[in-house]
């Protein structure tokens, strides 16, 4: 069967970015749908539609909303999750490129579901352009009647702020956030409690991704079902992936999930640049790990990175490497990242992605040591939120790179020691 | 004995005139209604602050501060904590070049060294006649347009190093 885009259906419509004509194109009749439904209903359409997060984490997008306490008088708060930080990822801005009342629509429809009182678009402080263009929107929504008091004349009312982040990849953890928000420096909260019970402000707080909520009207419109035909049984629906590094044509595509990883690269990406072969990829940001050549039959889908020692499907954001790529520079390049984003507040996190790098230096530098290698894995193992050593997600990222970039390219890692050392050992 | 203190601080001579216009505080002030608290209005307010001022000076932080009635060292840590607020003054443009892996991936670091011999700078460093600073930035969003540099609010996409002159040629 031929994949309808949906995410992209707009894509190329001239000014689409103009409410009249997202609105010819079909745009807000979602809205409309979901304003003359029961809440309960909507919900349970989206939570049997399989959705889940397209932020990284892939947890369902219906099972999360029914974390937020029933018998709560309000207020209640949406924070959409427009931080895009992680390398090679760009799904979100694109959406925003193509289509930015796509966003808002969905933003609307999810803070009905949610009985949400005030919307926070958290945009992060580099996407100048985007900002523009989304206040723009917002400013437009709010004229049409589509947000703020008795929108579309129902009795729901929703106030919408776009808030600009400053510049910190680590306020795309969700708690982060809150605290940037907040007007804080981005520190992760410990959890429990989760946002869901106690997030922006102390309330009840549903914080989702741009590219999930983008999901949700069309599920409104046509159905669990439907959303369910496309992609795979525990990874339904469409996603965009992210395609960059040595590949002729970077850019995204939208593909029902699951798409193996040399079918996006061949024939969506066209190929690997200046006819080279492939070394390794990158399935989903910098954070999962890396495939090697032979692993390219991996489906990208939320069980599929795992089966093939990586951490997960994450964002989306495929990062291909050629053959003539160094993997020590590599892991070097995103070591580097986590160095500096590291928020400072846990110890193996703070300090281990530190020494980390100053091995990878030395190994670069010709200066390895015989027991460098070990060093590595032993401080990838000492951080990261799965074992319970950190208070959050960004210490795997460190440590699921270093482990899969030196396992799957030992000896590419071993030739870096010096002679001298090598024979030592 | 007890540990002495010593002032280690020149007392802050007072500003002849606010660090903040009226203009800015007005606005600062209408984004109080879109928060339920005054404190987070602190980062769009530093935002405001910053593109005005091109830096945050202590005194313009004390006046946020006590606009949101919060003690300068809640702002300090604010302040202090993201990449985008400077409290030292940049160049009049502000030059980022992407050093993740995608742009690296695509020729990042050559640009980066390009960048340095022209201008004769080192990331963090400003050019001697204050027109150009140079920074490296993590992933910008823009891989599909690898290597990327973002300068002052504008994305500059795919750069070559024989772009470089005509860009900054550009710039006034
Ligand atoms: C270090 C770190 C960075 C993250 N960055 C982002 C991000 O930029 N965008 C995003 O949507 N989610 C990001 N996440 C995931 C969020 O914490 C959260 O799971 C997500 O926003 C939930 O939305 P979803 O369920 O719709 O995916 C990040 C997580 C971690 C640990
Ligand atoms: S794991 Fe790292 S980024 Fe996360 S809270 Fe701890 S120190 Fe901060
Ligand atoms: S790696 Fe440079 S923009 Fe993403």
């Amino acid at each position: 069967m031929e994949f309808e885009p949906v995410l992209t259906r707009n894509l190329g419509v001239p000014n689409i970015g103009d409410l009249k004509v997202y609105q010819s194109r079909g745009g807000y009749e979602a809205l409309r749908q979901a304003l003359a439904s029961p809440r309960n209903e909507l919900k349970q359409t989206v939570k049997d539609s399989g959705l889940r997060g397209r932020g990284g984490a892939g947890f369902f997008a219906g099972v999360k909303w029914d974390f937020l306490p029933a018998d709560h008088p309000g207020p209640f708060y949406l924070v959409v999750n427009f931080d895009e930080s992680e390398p090679g990822t760009f799904k979100d801005r694109y959406l925003c490129d193509i289509d930015p009342h796509q966003i808002l629509e969905g933003v609307i429809v999810t803070a009905y579901i949610n009985r949400i009182d005030t919307a926070y678009i958290f945009i992060r402080g580099e996407f100048h352009h985007q900002a523009e263009v989304l206040q723009r929107t917002i400013k437009q929504a709010y004229k049409e009647g589509l947000l703020g008091k008795n929108i579309l004349s129902s009795d729901y009312s929703l106030e919408c702020v776009l808030h600009r982040g400053a510049g910190a990849y680590i306020c795309g953890e969700e708690t982060g956030m809150l605290e940037a928000l907040e007007g804080k420096r981005g520190w992760p909260r410990l959890k429990p409690p989760y946002p869901a019970v106690a997030g922006a402000f102390g309330q009840p707080t549903v914080i989702n991704n741009v590219e999930t909520l983008c999901c949700v009207p069309p599920i409104i419109q046509r159905g669990a079902d439907w959303f369910k035909s496309m992609g795979t049984k525990k990874s339904t629906g469409p996603k965009l992936y992210g395609i960059s590094g040595h590949v002729n044509r970077p850019g995204v595509v939208e593909l029902p999930l699951g798409v193996p990883c040399r079918e996006l690269i061949e024939k969506h990406a066209g190929g690997v640049r200046d006819s080279k072969r492939c070394k390794g990829v990158i399935p989903g940001g910098v954070s999962m790990g890396v495939l090697t050549r032979d692993e390219l039959d991996c489906p990208l889908d939320f069980e599929g990175p795992p089966r093939y020692g990586c951490m997960g499907l994450g964002t989306a954001g495929v990062i291909v490497m050629d053959e003539d790529t160094c993997m020590v520079t590599a892991l070097r390049n995103i070591v580097r990242f986590f160095a500096h984003e590291s928020c400072g507040q846990c110890t193996g996190c703070r300090e281990g992605s530190g020494w980390m790098l100053q091995i990878l230096n030395r190994l670069l530098g010709g200066q390895g040591r015989g027991r460098d290698l070990e060093l590595l894995l032993d401080l990838a193992d000492a951080q990261g939120m799965a074992p319970g050593k950190t208070i959050c997600g960004l210490s795997d990222g460190t440590a699921w790179a270093a482990r899969t970039f030196i396992n799957k390219y030992r000896s590419e890692f071993e030739a870096k020691v010096s002679t001298r050392d090598r024979v030592a050992v | 004995m007890v540990w002495q203190a010593e002032t280690r601080q020149a007392p802050l001579t007072p500003p002849e005139e606010p660090a903040l216009d009226d203009k800015l505080r007005r606005q600062i002030r209408a984004m109080f209604k879109q928060y339920p608290t005054k404190r987070a209005v602190l980062l769009p307010a530093l935002h405001r602050i910053q593109q005005q001022h091109r830096c945050l000076s202590p005194q313009a932080l004390a006046e946020v501060a006590e606009l949101l009635e919060l003690s300068p060292a809640e702002v300090m840590d604010t302040a202090s904590f993201y990449d985008m607020y400077s409290t030292t003054p940049r160049g009049r443009h502000v030059i980022g070049v992407c050093e993740s892996l995608s742009c690296e991936l695509c020729g990042g670091g050559e640009l980066l060294t390009a960048l340095r011999d022209k201008l004769g700078v080192e990331p963090g460093q400003t050019t001697a006649d204050g027109k150009f600073t140079l920074i490296t930035m993590q992933c910008l969003g823009a891989c599909d347009f690898a290597p990327a540099v973002l300068i002052d609010e504008t994305l500059y996409k795919c750069v070559t190093t024989e772009q470089l002159d005509e860009i900054l040629g550009a710039l006034d």
